[in-house]
């Protein structure tokens, strides 16, 4: 058991500081999220609601000969048994995924994976219900899995996709990046090419709270109410009018609290359109609540990817190029959430920080028997397989240079005068400085120091490891010109009302899972107009009261969303300076903005505050001509760039020689992430996405037996990391703002998350170095490492 | 929401009176105590049952831990909890703090006892590992107030399966307690803090003018019941501790052992840990016992 050190409380006295704008202060939303005042979907209870539960594969690959559902049909309480047949003749049996492919709603022909949906029931209570999903008697043919995915596309495998005509085989998509020919000529002259091949295995976000809905539908004003765990409600709304046929203004899709999304809520799974069809069918409101198990075997996986990575050099540790081989293993259906112009996401950053002359990747996907996906997880569209890549490849060239990797980064960084900086994968990074980020986590890990207790340590057989990544992200999708998703556009609304009394409500299209919406947006409209926070009401995941957008995943809720707040308030800004100018009687070139009043310039006795100008606009008297009553404003925003944040991680381990144990006992975290609006909320995200960090580097990891069983259906088998498994947090931070966001801001969401795994497995692959060992593939669990320190180390697929 | 099939719930006043239960209602019926390691197997509907007979009002008659001269009698209701903080214990055999400090967490350990962690008989499990290390027995009771002790041989039958019968119930195990200076300790390699085993170890010295008179090892999550392994208290006994002896006994605890390879790790890195552990424990038993 590992002895949690005390913590010292005065550390977070500093966490509330009451800005009237940008700081630290305690989030709006936890009084009601600690005090279990939350809603979340499972709270929703309607009279008469019935429920639902789901019958599923027990086989990765199986023909259905029959399916018998009569005796389930006749047990206490039940009111509906649905089959795919069933839904073939309302022409719902499939779905389109986020990616332009099908997804079965409920298997007509055949199941492709294991836990895939087969039937559903709908009962008084959920008791009734899944009792009476044993009594639905399935006749399978089992069928030859595809589980190995360096197999998919041998010409013997057996095709999964047979629903899709003149389908011959498991191929989903070929993708290409870069400069091939140039690559290749300029690896030809390298001095040193270090090549490596690198697993990411497939894990799952694993949110706390599963998927689950409640659909109301109404038959008599056609209207379907559905309350659902989505990180993007409007873009479901969409979806559900297209899919279901109900006219979009009759569909009102309602996000309440969610308990954690990390990309697991972006897609629409069969469940939710299984609720909606449930309530239509009964005329019930029917709620779905998918259990733990449910939601680790069936809902959208993350990563997968088989990564053959090559980088060239000088021998003088100049990196040249670098080129990239993936096989993508995107389950069963294409369910991969990302802008349809991308197959691969952002993959394309996999040039990472540095400053070289040609890259190429190709990439091929394939399907296998296993759960569709390849979401987020906290992954900005891939790019944290991108990141883990290039920060493992370049600790491996500074392993064969037997250069201090540091070094060896701190020389190949992107210099500050070159950006913006367009890279050979064709990235247009909108600003970076990445040497003071770099030197500052160095000088707060100590660095010299811990390379020389290293040293004193590798002489005694210690085994002691010290990782570091530096990553660029490129977050906000995007810019509607070329991101949308199912032809969406990625631009996001916003509307500000400041009420007669000064008070405001803030409407936006995103919507959170535990980052804090509540407050930062509330600081940014607090920021420009000089509104203290508490007075600001965010109100957000409702479609019905608010501007349609695309939803939060892929760290763009403040890139986006935070821009459109910014610049929505500025417009109201703008308004209230005409009003003030009329209650001042002077011209507008008068007056000053001194956040939360206009002042007369030159005359600072003379001024209105914000709340004065909002009773003005709503009062008794004339306006100025032109200006209609009312202080409000909305705006839709449209970004022009991806917002690219960065960040230097350093990550100390200790590992027990005798038993292959890894202790993570520093991890040093500097982000960059542009302007900081509430630098508490910010280090709460990192914690986060740290520590999940620690989980897939570590012990994370949804494995499959030869049958295509899932290995990780449970929190007994599917571990995820606790407490005492991560160290005390050290924070820091540099701030080189966007140049084309209105406030400076990128996104953190997800950087931590991207950033640690290569910072741990680097550490750990450092501290085995006297073994001789260049590289060790993820999850680095005991018996791994073991092998490792043997020289027998496996991919872990 | 995993939810088990329906069961017919009845809580237990006395223990004749659920050997009664047990007796009148047989396989369908099962005791509950912590639940911790039944319910789960219910709710992912790998064990389903009738009836459940609840024996957790039986804890004032059941949860306890009396130290005598001769043995120290713990009751089958006592929590992990208890085990946990009782300093009584951890006094005599330190062993039961070392192997509860990482056993699941806080809340399982509030609910879990030993009775159900001995008749679960996982082969992953810990305190069956430390009985076994103690030489404990147990004691089972059935109808008619009859009584039967047994050693934790007889008493794991295989994995999942005990002595205990249909219609008795375990409710205590005895540890003896011999006169010479004694020292025990436990270690575990998890993947994750409340993680099951990858392998765990215990490990008791018993000195006498300081030599061994006996030594004990019990070995979990490497063979399909705790183990004892006799070779090692053979090859232990009569010498003075010393690394070569901890390493001997090592070495045979690796061969004596049969893991498997599963997503907790390879069988040749559990054989390594057995032996790694081994070391471990018998290092830091002999240096209690010495202190
Ligand atoms: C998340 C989690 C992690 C865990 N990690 C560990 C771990 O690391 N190491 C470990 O050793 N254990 C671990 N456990 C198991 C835990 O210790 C259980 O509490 C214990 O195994 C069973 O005790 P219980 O009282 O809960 O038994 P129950 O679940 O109530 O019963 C288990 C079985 O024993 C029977 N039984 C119970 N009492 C008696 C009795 N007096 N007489 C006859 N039969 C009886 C029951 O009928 C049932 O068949 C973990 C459990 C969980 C949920």
């Amino acid at each position: 058991m590992t002895d949690i050190q005390d913590k010292k409380l005065t550390e977070f006295d500093d966490n509330d500081q009451h800005p009237v704008g940008f700081g630290r202060m305690l989030r709006k939303e936890d009084a009601r999220l600690l005090r279990g005042r939350g809603r979340f979907v499972d709270d929703v209870q309607l009279p008469g609601m019935l429920h639902l539960a789901i019958l599923r594969s027990p086989f990765a690959h199986a023909n259905i000969v029959s399916i018998d559902t009569s005796a389930a049909e006749a047990s206490p309480g039940v009111k509906a048994v649905v089959t795919g047949e069933t839904l073939k003749g309302l022409g719902l049996a499939w779905m389109p995924t986020l990616s332009n492919d099908v997804q079965a709603v409920l298997a007509t022909d055949r199941v492709r994976f294991q836990g895939q949906e087969v039937a559903f029931v709908v009962a008084e209570d959920r008791y009734q219900a899944r009792d009476a999903l044993e009594l639905i008697d399935v006749e399978y043919d089992v069928l030859e899995p595809v589980v190995d995915v360096r197999k998919a596309l041998d010409p013997d495998a057996p095709v999964i996709r047979t629903d899709l005509e003149g389908k011959t085989d498991n191929h989903v998509f070929d993708w290409e990046t870069g400069d091939e020919e140039e690559t290749n000529r300029v690896f030809a002259s390298a001095d040193v090419i270090v090549k490596e091949d690198i697993v990411y295995p497939r894990v799952h976000p694993a949110p706390m709270e599963t998927c689950g809905s409640v659909a109301d539908f109404d038959p008599v004003e056609g209207r379907l109410r559905l309350w659902s765990t989505t990180q993007a409600p409007h873009a479901h709304r969409t979806l559900y009018a297209i899919v279901a046929g109900i006219p979009e203004h009759k569909i009102q899709v309602i996000a309440p609290d969610i308990g954690g999304g990390f990309g697991n809520k972006v897609p629409i799974y069969p469940g939710y359109v299984h609720s909606i069809v449930g309530s239509i069918v009964t005329g019930k409101p029917v709620k779905w609540m998918e259990d733990r198990s449910e939601n680790l075997i069936s809902t959208g996986f993350a990563r997968d990817y088989i990564m053959r990575a090559e980088i060239a050099a000088t021998a003088e540790g100049r990196i040249l190029a670098i080129r990239t081989n993936v096989l993508a293993d995107h389950g069963a259906f294409n369910g991969t959430a990302a802008p349809v112009k991308y197959p691969a996401g952002f993959f394309g950053v996999f040039t990472g920080s540095y400053d070289i002359q040609a890259a190429h990747c190709k990439m091929t996907a394939v399907y296998t028997n296993k759960a569709p996906g390849g979401v987020a997880y906290a992954c900005s569209f891939r790019i944290t397989e991108a990141v883990y890549l290039v920060e493992r490849i370049v600790d491996a060239l500074a392993y064969e240079l037997r250069m201090d990797p540091a070094e060896l980064r701190l020389k190949n960084f992107i210099q500050p005068e070159q950006f913006p900086y367009t890279t050979k994968t064709g990235w247009v990074y909108d600003s970076g400085n990445y040497e003071p980020t770099m030197r500052l986590a160095m000088e707060m890990a100590g660095y010299e120091e811990l390379r020389k207790e290293q040293e004193l340590k590798r002489a005694r057989g210690e085994l002691m490891g010290i990782g570091i990544s530096f990553f660029t992200e490129a977050v906000g999708a995007g810019p509607r010109k070329n991101m949308d998703i199912l032809g969406l556009g990625m631009a996001d609304g916003c509307e500000l009302r400041v009420h007669p009394t000064g008070k405001a409500v803030v409407r936006l299209s995103v919507k959170t899972q535990g980052q804090g919406h509540e407050t930062t947006f509330a600081q940014i409209i607090a920021e420009e107009l000089g509104i203290p926070p508490a007075d600001i009401d965010v109100l957000h995941g409702d479609t019905d009261n608010t501007p349609f957008g695309l939803g939060t995943y892929g760290s763009r809720s403040t890139p986006v969303s935070g821009a459109a707040a910014a610049l929505v308030a500025r417009k109201v800004r703008d308004k209230a300076k005409l009003i003030a100018s009329a209650m001042l009687e002077v011209s507008v070139a008068d007056l000053d903005w001194v956040k939360g009043a206009f002042q007369v310039k030159g005359d600072p006795g003379r001024s209105v505050t914000i709340q004065e100008i909002a009773f003005r606009a709503h009062g008794a008297g004339d306006l100025p001509d032109g200006v209609e009553g009312g202080l409000e404003a909305q705006i839709c925003y449209n970004p022009s760039n991806l917002t690219y944040p960065h960040g230097a991680y350093i990550c100390v381990v200790d590992i027990d020689p005798g038993t292959a144990e890894v202790k993570v006992r520093r991890f040093i975290a500097v982000d960059d992430c542009g302007t900081r609006i509430n630098p508490m909320i910010i280090e709460g995200q990192v914690h986060g996405g740290l520590t999940d960090g620690v989980g897939m580097a570590l012990m994370e990891m949804i494995s499959f037996d030869e049958d295509g069983n899932c290995l990780g259906a449970s929190l007994m088998d599917y571990l995820i990391p606790t407490a005492l498994e991560v160290p005390d947090w050290e924070t820091g931070y540099t701030v080189t703002p966007s140049p084309h966001h209105p406030i400076g801001a990128k996104g953190i969401g997800e950087s931590a998350t991207v950033g640690s795994p290569p910072a741990i497995v680097n550490a750990v692959v450092d501290a085995l170095k006297p073994f001789g060992i260049r590289h060790a593939d993820m999850p680095l669990t005991p018996s791994r490492v073991w092998d490792a320190m043997r020289g027998q180390a496996t991919p872990p697929i | 929401m995993q939810v088990p099939a329906p069961f017919e719930y009845e809580r237990a006043t006395s223990v004749d009176q659920a050997i009664g239960l047990l007796e009148r209602l047989g396989s369908s019926a099962r005791l509950v105590a912590g639940g911790h390691s039944l319910l789960p197997m219910m709710k992912l509907r790998l064990a389903n049952f009738e009836y459940l007979i609840d024996i957790n009002d039986l804890h004032a008659e059941l949860g306890y831990i009396r130290l005598s001269d001769d043995e120290v009698r713990i009751g089958a209701m006592t929590r992990h909890r208890e085990l946990l903080e009782s300093d009584v214990l951890a006094g005599v055999f330190p062993i039961f703090r070392d192997a509860e400090k990482v056993i699941a967490d806080p809340i399982v350990r509030n609910r879990g006892t030993l009775g159900g962690s001995l008749c679960q008989a996982d082969p992953s499990e810990d305190l069956s590992a430390v009985c076994t290390t103690l030489d404990a027995s147990c004691v089972i009771r059935g109808p008619g107030g009859s009584e039967r002790v047994v050693t934790m041989e007889e008493f794991h039958v295989g994995p999942y399966e005990t002595a205990v019968a249909d219609n008795e119930i375990l409710t205590e195990v005895r540890i003896p307690r011999k006169t010479f200076r004694v020292g025990s300790a436990y270690a575990k390699v998890e993947r994750r803090a409340g993680d099951w085993a990858v392998v765990s170890a215990g490990a008791a010295v018993w000195l006498d003018q300081g030599r061994i008179v006996d030594a004990r090892v019990g070995l979990a999550a490497v063979g399909p019941n705790t183990t004892g392994i006799p070779e090692i208290s053979a090859a232990l006994r009569g010498h003075e501790p010393d690394e070569s002896l901890f390493e001997l006994a090592g070495a045979i605890a690796a061969r004596s052992c049969e893991p498997v390879t599963d997503t907790r790790g390879s069988a040749d890195y559990k054989r390594h840990l057995a032996d790694e552990l081994t070391r471990r424990t018998l290092r830091k038993a002999v240096e209690r016992a010495r202190s």
